[in-house]
Formats: structure tokens, sequence, C-alpha cells
């Protein structure tokens, strides 16, 4: 049983990490990755969703009828993401100015309706909660070292938490600003697709 | 008038809701290998998100502003947007059958399409009118429109060319997309 839950919770962190294996949820991935912090609270607000939406999903899997199942899952996904919502506006309010509407965004994020329809719909709670936390932290790997990899060419900054630099390339580098801007999220992301194809070619 | 001209160029082109603003790029990339499927896409979405566009401005004036329940503005966008791409289905399906074979596999796929929501939810955002709502809907989906093409057309041809292994598929499709992206920057601060 432990061992299975330990498998659940590890296929979503390399195996079948969402964004670059799967290539689901590319609009937040692409739009708040300019800064490595972005990335991160991004990916935290979308583990919290994913996590309780598994949870709530593979309870009520039994009561919710197939016909109507999707309808429901998007009703109880968009109640967890309002929830994020004002808990970002109460906690985190810089960060929940700078990622904006795609907070609320976070409803038609692929990952997260794919999880429910594809695993919580059919497996119990206990596994459904460690594959929404797995793919929640894969998601979050993968934001954060796309806006580590843009920030740093593209800005010469590291960002993790609160608003300051962590790290700082010297005063030498000029910041290659394409990165940061709109056409650097595509070839960014192409890189590291090509990268994890280099790497994890099976 | 001509702050509606305006607010359509900046909207086609400036803020592409594709390449500028990243709304809807998992059909983006999904839809865009023929051409084919590329104008269906983009002609679905051009049709739910003028009619979505219009409806959510209407619930949100007109019932979460009156009723002063505006926290419910996620949990009720999506479900009318859900609603409403079920209800054009069989519409379509039912009066008009040649633009229901022409557009019906992608109706669904457009639930979840980002972009419809997100100009829902833009348009509330800056406080748009009515009028200017509707044309803001119209222009961000005839910018997707344009975009999905443009970059059909490309992949189209990139297919035929030699690409390393590595870079195969959707690798390869980003970076061109980051090309198409490129271009659409020289519009900047043309409004």
């Amino acid at each position: 049983m432990a061992q299975s839950l330990v498998k659940e919770f590890t296929k979503g962190l390399w195996a079948e990490i969402p964004l670059f294996r799967l290539v689901l949820g590319l609009c937040p991935a692409l739009a708040v990755t300019k800064t490595c912090e972005n990335g991160i609270g991004m990916g935290v607000a979308t583990t919290f969703v994913l996590l309780f939406s598994n949870i709530l999903v593979s309870m009520l899997r039994n009561i919710i009828p197939s016909k109507v199942r999707i309808a429901c899952y998007i009703v109880i996904i968009a109640t967890f993401v309002t929830i994020v919502e004002f808990m970002m506006q109460a906690y985190t309010y810089e960060l929940f100015l700078k990622l904006g509407i795609f907070i609320p965004l976070i409803v038609v994020n692929c990952v997260v309706l794919g999880r429910a329809e594809a695993f919580a719909g059919k497996n119990t709670v206990l596994p459904s909660a460690a594959d929404g936390l797995g793919m929640g932290i894969g998601f979050t790997l993968a934001l954060s070292s796309l806006g580590a990899v843009r920030e740093l060419i593209g800005a010469g900054t590291l960002t993790v938490w609160g608003g300051t630099p962590i790290f700082t390339i010297g005063h030498g580098y000029i910041p290659f600003h394409f990165m940061v801007e709109a056409p650097g999220a595509f070839v960014g992301l192409g890189m590291m697709l090509c990268l994890m194809n280099l790497i994890g070619k099976k | 008038m001509g702050d509606l001209f305006v607010l359509s160029i900046s909207c086609i082109f400036i803020n592409n809701i594709l390449l500028a603003q990243f709304l809807g790029n998992c059909p983006f990339l999904g839809t865009s290998k023929k051409m084919e499927t590329a104008v269906g896409m983009g002609m679905a979405v051009i049709f739910v998100l003028v009619m979505a566009g219009m409806i959510t401005w209407i619930v949100d004036v007109y019932l979460l502003k009156a009723l002063d329940v505006e926290f419910l503005r996620t949990v009720s966008f999506i479900l009318v947007i859900a609603a409403l791409v079920q209800f054009v289905e069989m519409f379509l399906k039912k009066s008009i059958p040649g633009l229901y074979a022409g557009l019906g596999i992608f109706l669904p796929l457009i639930t979840t399409n980002c972009a419809v929501m997100g100009v829902c939810l833009i348009n509330i955002k800056e406080e748009y009118s009515f009028i200017e709502a509707l044309v803001s809907s119209f222009s961000y989906a005839a910018g997707f429109g344009l975009a999905l093409i443009l970059f059909a057309g490309v992949r189209e041809r990139v297919i035929l060319a030699r690409v390393p292994k590595p870079l195969q598929d959707t690798s390869i499709g980003l970076m061109t997309a980051g090309l198409i992206a490129l271009t659409f920057t020289v519009f900047r601060g043309m409004v």
C-alpha cells in the first residue's frame, strides 16, 4: 500500500511531469514564468487546487453521475480556485497582483481537469491525494525551473521569494531581454523540452 | 467609433491573445499541425468567444454586481461557458448541420480553452462597456484565428524539413511560435 502511494506520488515528479512530458498547462507556464518567484507562486497555487480537487472528486466519484461528471468536476475545481484566490489576496497580495487573471484561470488549466478525469474519478482517496500532490509538485518544479532560466538569462538575477533577488550575476553581464519578453517564453520552453528529450529518451 | 477601432487593432495585433498574453496555448499547439483543423478551431473560437463575451458581461453586471456576489465570478463564468458550448453544439447539430460538421469536434475542446475564459475576465477587469466588450471579444478571437492560421502555415512546412531528433514535434513547434511572437512584437507602440 505504502509502496504504491509512493509510486503515485513520484510519477508526477519525473516520469509523467505534467508540463514537459504531457505538454499540458502551457498557458500559465508561458505567461507567469518571467521570474522564478512567479513560477513558484503559480505552482503552489495549482498544487493546492490539484490536491484538494483530487481528494474531493475521488470522495464523490460514486455519487456523481458519469454523464455530467465533467461539469461536476469543473464546479469542484472552480470552488477551490476561488478559495486560493481569496487566500492569496489576503496573505500574498503582491504576488496576487503579479499573477493577475492567471489565478482564476487555474480553472481551465488542463492539468487539473486532466487528473480529475484520468485518475481521481477512478481511484480511492489516498492514491488520488498522492497523485494530486505529486503532479502539483512536478508542475511547480517545471514552472520554477523555466522561470529561473528565463530570469537568469533575461535579467541576470534569481528571485525565489519576497521580491528581492538572492543571486545576481556580476556587473559585466548584459541581460538578454529577449528571454523575459513574450517570444523568449516560447523559445525557452522549447529548449527545455529539447533538453528533457535528450536526457530522458527511453 | 475611432476608440473602438483602436481597441480592435490593439486586441488583434498588439495584445494578441496567443502570442502576447499566452492564453489558449494548448489548442494552439494541438490543432496547428494541419491547416484544416486550424481554420476549424479558429472559426469555433470566434463563434463561441463573441457569445461568451456578451453573456458573461450581462451576467457580471446584472447578476453578480447587482446581487453583490462577485466572489462567485469564477464559478459562474465557467458554468456559463460550459453551458453555452453545449447549447451551441446542440443548436448547430439541429439547424446548421454543415457548420456543425466543420466545427463539431472542436466545440467541446473550447470549454477548457483559457482564451475564452481569459477574455471574459479581461473584459470585466478593464471595465469595458457592453459595446467595447463585444468589440474586444471579437477582436481577440480574430487575433487568435490569425495567429493560429499563420502558425499552422509555417508548421506544415516545418514537417517537411529535417529537424534534429530531440527537437522534433512540440519542441520545434514552440520555437517556431517564438519566432512568430517575435514578428508580432513590431506592432508594439503602434497605438
